[in-house]
């Protein structure tokens, strides 16, 4: 009698983890091909415009970025002031044209011939400072540009 | 004696894969930005050079006056109108549809896929903004032109290739980049700046 009452060893089953890993692999892959990695620290804060005929860039290896806009840590300055930011240092505009050249000079050939300039401007920008760095980019033959922005 | 001896191999320990895996993965989500990089595509044109600028005569006809002013305000033809409808004012001024004299003249040209073809290629687009315009009105104003272009050029997709332009080949969208040339002419923006404020300083003092 007593044997019919006794308590059975209810043990929880393992999980079994072997595919973890494997599905984990699978999930990192998809970030590293959706995703691209941040090449700068930003010193300006910005806020593109928003439009609708906007298209995606392509060549990411053949895209130059320009930073136009207010800096950030830094409570002193005025709101109203904008600083062009080339390759993680705040610059000015006479340091664009070297800035050109030697982006182009890493490039391979056939991104040399597709290489656009991508300006990240923020809305309340002045056109003053964005025509300078247009012109400025005119010097150094950097003929195709982008205005960044975000879909509306 | 000459048994041989069992020689298996243990089984690898992947309990840690998981683990190492997982520091991948949040390595990567924190160094890495989920946006692409979106915008529009624009070319400048090579830097003026003081031998070979000539002076071009274009007719009063051939010529849509864009601006901005320091307010942001947007005129076409000395006349307030918004980017919505700048760009149905681009697309009757670019097409011309029914020849109208005071809109711009056609060429007829040779082009593939249409042969011989009335195109729009004495038009031109003429910008003119202020230093003090914001960037954003003048990203709208880009906006709208390339917006108008688009809609010329995919209605004429559709008309004679049956397919809106995103779908036709490399050289049907040079066909139809041919009847529907782009030509703007930007110039450097002028400085009334200083003019404009003291203007704005007048009216609020009208106001007081």
């Amino acid at each position: 009698m007593r044997g019919l009452f006794r308590r059975r060893d209810r043990e929880v089953p393992e999980l079994n983890t072997s595919s973890l890993p494997d599905l984990i692999f699978t999930v990192l892959f998809f970030f590293m091909i959706v995703t691209h990695m941040r090449e700068v620290d930003l010193k300006v804060h910005y806020q593109v415009p928003q439009g609708t005929e906007v298209q995606k860039l392509n060549h990411k290896s053949a895209v130059i970025p320009i930073y136009i806009g207010r800096k950030i840590y830094n409570h002193s300055t005025k709101d109203d002031e904008f600083f062009i930011q080339l390759n993680n240092e705040i610059a000015t505009l006479d340091d664009i044209k070297e800035y050109i050249n030697e982006e182009r000079n890493k490039m391979n050939e056939d991104d040399r011939s597709r290489m656009t300039v991508s300006i990240k401007a923020d809305k309340d920008v002045p056109m003053g400072v964005i025509a300078d760095v247009k012109q400025e980019l005119q010097k150094a033959f950097a003929l195709k540009i982008n205005y960044s922005a975000n879909e509306q | 004696m000459f048994e041989r001896r069992k020689n298996r191999v243990p089984g690898l320990n992947t309990t840690s894969t998981a683990d190492i895996s997982f520091m991948l993965l949040i390595f990567f989500l924190v160094t890495s930005s989920m946006d692409s990089d979106k915008g529009l595509a624009r070319q400048l044109p090579p830097p003026p050079d003081s031998q070979t600028e000539v002076e071009m005569k274009v007719k009063e006809r051939n010529v849509m006056r864009i601006q901005l002013d320091a307010n942001n305000q947007l005129t076409c033809n000395d006349e307030a109108i918004t980017a919505d409808l700048l760009t149905e004012r681009i697309k009757t001024f670019v097409a011309n549809k029914t020849n109208d004299p005071t809109l711009p003249e056609k060429s007829i040209r040779d082009v593939n896929f249409f042969g011989q073809c009335k195109v729009s290629d004495r038009h031109i687009l003429s910008i003119r903004v202020d230093r003090a315009t914001s960037y954003d009105a003048y990203f709208q104003l880009q906006n709208s032109i390339v917006r108008a272009y688009a809609q010329l050029r995919n209605e004429l997709a559709r008309k004679k290739f049956g397919r809106s332009l995103a779908n036709c080949s490399q050289e049907q969208r040079d066909a139809i980049g041919m009847v529907y040339p782009q030509r703007i002419s930007e110039d450097i923006p002028s400085d009334t700046q200083q003019v404009e404020k003291n203007k704005a300083n007048d009216q609020k003092g009208g106001k007081r």
